[in-house]
């Protein structure tokens, strides 16, 4: 056995059975974070704490939540709306969590684009990342189901009829995954157990792993300079701090994290207290109902883009077009083809690119929740051919990018 | 020794993938549809009870069904394919479809005025024999499996008409 003295205090009890003094310098005295980096770095923990959120205003939806085809409806709208203490905060929380998230997983997607941080030795970091962002959507819509209004109803018809594949006509995976001719019973309860349990698991394994990824690598920079990160730490320790790069962790960058986070709630609260309508479509405060559609259907904000995508195209074209949309965002690490780790001002056409995809997504996104018709099809057509054409100069523009 | 750990090594390696597929078997089976969710999937109509140029929306599987008995002034506008879609019985003709787009499945509206549907989630539009005349969607509301007894029709059972149906490539099978 290893050896185990008196020890003098609760902590050296804990670190001789435990190695906690270990574990605190590799996971936060000793993991360097650059000082030369903005607020946009905040945003991961800015999505720890917001998962946090999620899953505790989850768990109390839980209390009161009834996942039956004849009884979820009222159990959201009128057992904890009106008659649990409270209640409304929860499913005011959780509504205004669940919007908010993708707003800043898109910020900060767009951050680790804009300062290449998915470059070399990133690249893990940026796939799991993806992961998550993959994750988050399915949570999201399996959520969505759980009120059993009428976008819920349609939404799941929609959406579970992608999986027929067009012409390849797989109705049979399509009632495989319904367990069922139409979205019912069985399928609000499998979609209930993904929401409240498989998905958020596989979540916080995902996001272990996302931490994980960054801790050889390190976070980027504000310029991309690769520094030594030894080196760095080495200057810290000694006492340099104001010549070294680095600083540690925790407890020092966590601060400025929580700086962010706090101004981040007050929005948060203010949305939740006084806006929350945002987070909540009109529409699925009726009851689901098998035989009337909605006159609109169109998906929550954040999947309003690739929605657009779908839209213009015939049935196959569309899906097709769709599931690469989905998937597409995987690959940026492999078509970037310049060596330079630089913000995007500095590396020419890529400037211009990175650009022109924030526009065109933020234009796919406002068409998507407009009628399909006259001059809004045409530039969501548009739109959605943009964003293809612009994937597919990617690797030629940065092929040709100059070594900075 | 190292060949009976390889051999502990690979029989349990073995045993282990065995109980992997037989979970992975399993766990696809529970998915699927219940036995009675399956075995209600019939509803029977009687055609005499429907008006000429009425849609009625009757339910089969959950899903929609549109049912509207042609007036003179559709079937002079349908064309020898749209004819084919539609249902004879008693010199009267009908349109018995599934009411979900062959899109992704919205249901699309009827317009009585233009004796049309128009569906609002992308934009497609159908006949009044429910044939598509406006793409996103691929082809026609899909004709359930139905069999003809004197003017009763009874949905989920396939008869002689629906087979012409699925062999001439007027509807897929649903
Ligand atoms: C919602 C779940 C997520 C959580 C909790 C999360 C958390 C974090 C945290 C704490 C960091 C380090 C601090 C920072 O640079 O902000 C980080 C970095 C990073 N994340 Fe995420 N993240 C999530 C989703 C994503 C997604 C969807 C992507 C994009 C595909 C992504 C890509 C990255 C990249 C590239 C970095 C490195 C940034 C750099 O080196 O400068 N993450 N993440
Ligand atoms: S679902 Fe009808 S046009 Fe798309």
């Amino acid at each position: 056995m290893a050896r185990i003295e008196n020890a003098k205090s609760i902590g050296e009890w804990l670190d001789q059975r435990l190695a906690v003094q270990t574990l605190k310098r590799v996971l936060q005295t000793e993991y360097w974070i650059p000082k030369n980096i903005n607020f946009l770095w905040a945003m991961g923990m800015v999505l720890a704490a917001t998962f946090g959120i999620l899953l505790v205003s989850g768990i109390f939806l839980l209390m009161y939540y009834n996942p039956s085809t004849d009884l979820a409806f009222d159990s959201v709208n009128y057992t904890i709306m009106t008659e649990v203490g409270y209640g409304w905060l929860w499913r005011h929380i959780h509504g205004v969590g669940a919007s908010l998230v993708f707003l800043i997983i898109y910020i900060h997607m767009f951050t680790g684009i804009y300062y290449g941080s998915y470059k070399k030795g990133r690249e893990l970091i940026w796939l799991s990342g993806m992961l998550l962002y993959v994750l988050f959507s399915a949570e999201a819509f399996s959520g969505y189901m759980l009120p059993w209004g009428q976008m819920s109803y349609w939404a799941g018809m929609v959406i579970t009829n992608l999986f027929s594949g067009g012409s390849l006509h797989a109705d049979g995976l399509v009632e495989w995954i319904r367990g069922d001719y139409v979205p019912a019973q069985a399928f609000l309860s499998r979609f209930f157990m993904l929401h409240v349990l498989l998905l958020p698991l596989v979540i916080i394994g995902a996001i272990v792993f996302h931490f994980g990824t960054l801790r050889i690598p390190h976070v980027n920079n504000q310029d991309g300079e690769d520094f030594d990160f030894n080196e760095a730490a080495e200057l810290y320790k000694n006492g340099q701090k104001k010549e070294s790069k680095v600083i540690p962790f925790s407890p020092v960058f966590l601060s400025k994290d929580v700086f962010v986070m706090g101004i981040y709630f007050v929005l948060f609260f203010y949305l939740v207290f006084y806006h929350f309508e945002f987070a909540m479509d009109p529409v699925n405060f009726d009851p689901a109902d098998g035989l009337k559609t909605p006159t609109h259907i169109y998906p929550e904000w954040y999947f309003l883009w690739s929605y657009e995508v779908l839209r213009p195209f015939s049935t196959n074209v569309g899906l097709i077009a769709f599931a690469i949309a989905q998937v597409i965002f995987f690959t940026i690490p492999f078509l970037d083809r310049s060596p330079n780790v630089a913000p995007a001002n500095r590396r020419g056409l890529f400037h211009l690119w990175f650009w022109a995809m924030l526009v065109d997504m933020l234009v796919l996104t406002f068409m998507g929740k407009l009628p399909p018709q006259g001059i809004w099809s045409t530039i969501g057509l548009v739109a959605a051919l943009v964003f293809f054409a612009l994937w597919i100069a990617l690797p030629i523009i940065t092929k040709s990018e100059k070594k900075l | 020794m190292s060949t009976r750990r390889d051999f502990m090594g690979m029989a349990l390696g073995g045993f282990t993938a065995l109980g992997a597929v037989g979970g992975l078997y399993a766990a696809k089976r529970t998915w699927d549809p219940l036995p009675s969710v399956k075995a209600a999937g019939f509803t029977t109509l009687d055609l005499k009870d429907y008006k000429e140029g009425e849609l009625v929306t009757e339910k089969w599987r959950g899903k929609p069904i549109f049912v509207l008995k042609q007036t003179k002034e559709m079937m002079a506008k349908a064309t020898e394919k749209d004819k084919k879609r539609l249902i004879e019985v008693d010199g009267a003709h009908y349109m018995v479809c599934v009411g979900l787009c062959t899109h992704l499945g919205c249901i699309p509206g009827y317009r009585k005025d233009t004796q049309d549907f128009l569906c609002a989630c992308h934009g497609g539009m159908y006949d009044a024999t429910a044939d598509v005349t406006k793409a996103p969607p691929p082809r026609g509301l899909d004709i359930p499996p139905f069999k003809l007894n004197g003017t009763k029709i009874a949905l989920g059972v396939t008869g002689p008409e629906y087979e012409k149906m699925l062999a001439d490539g007027t509807t897929l099978r649903v």
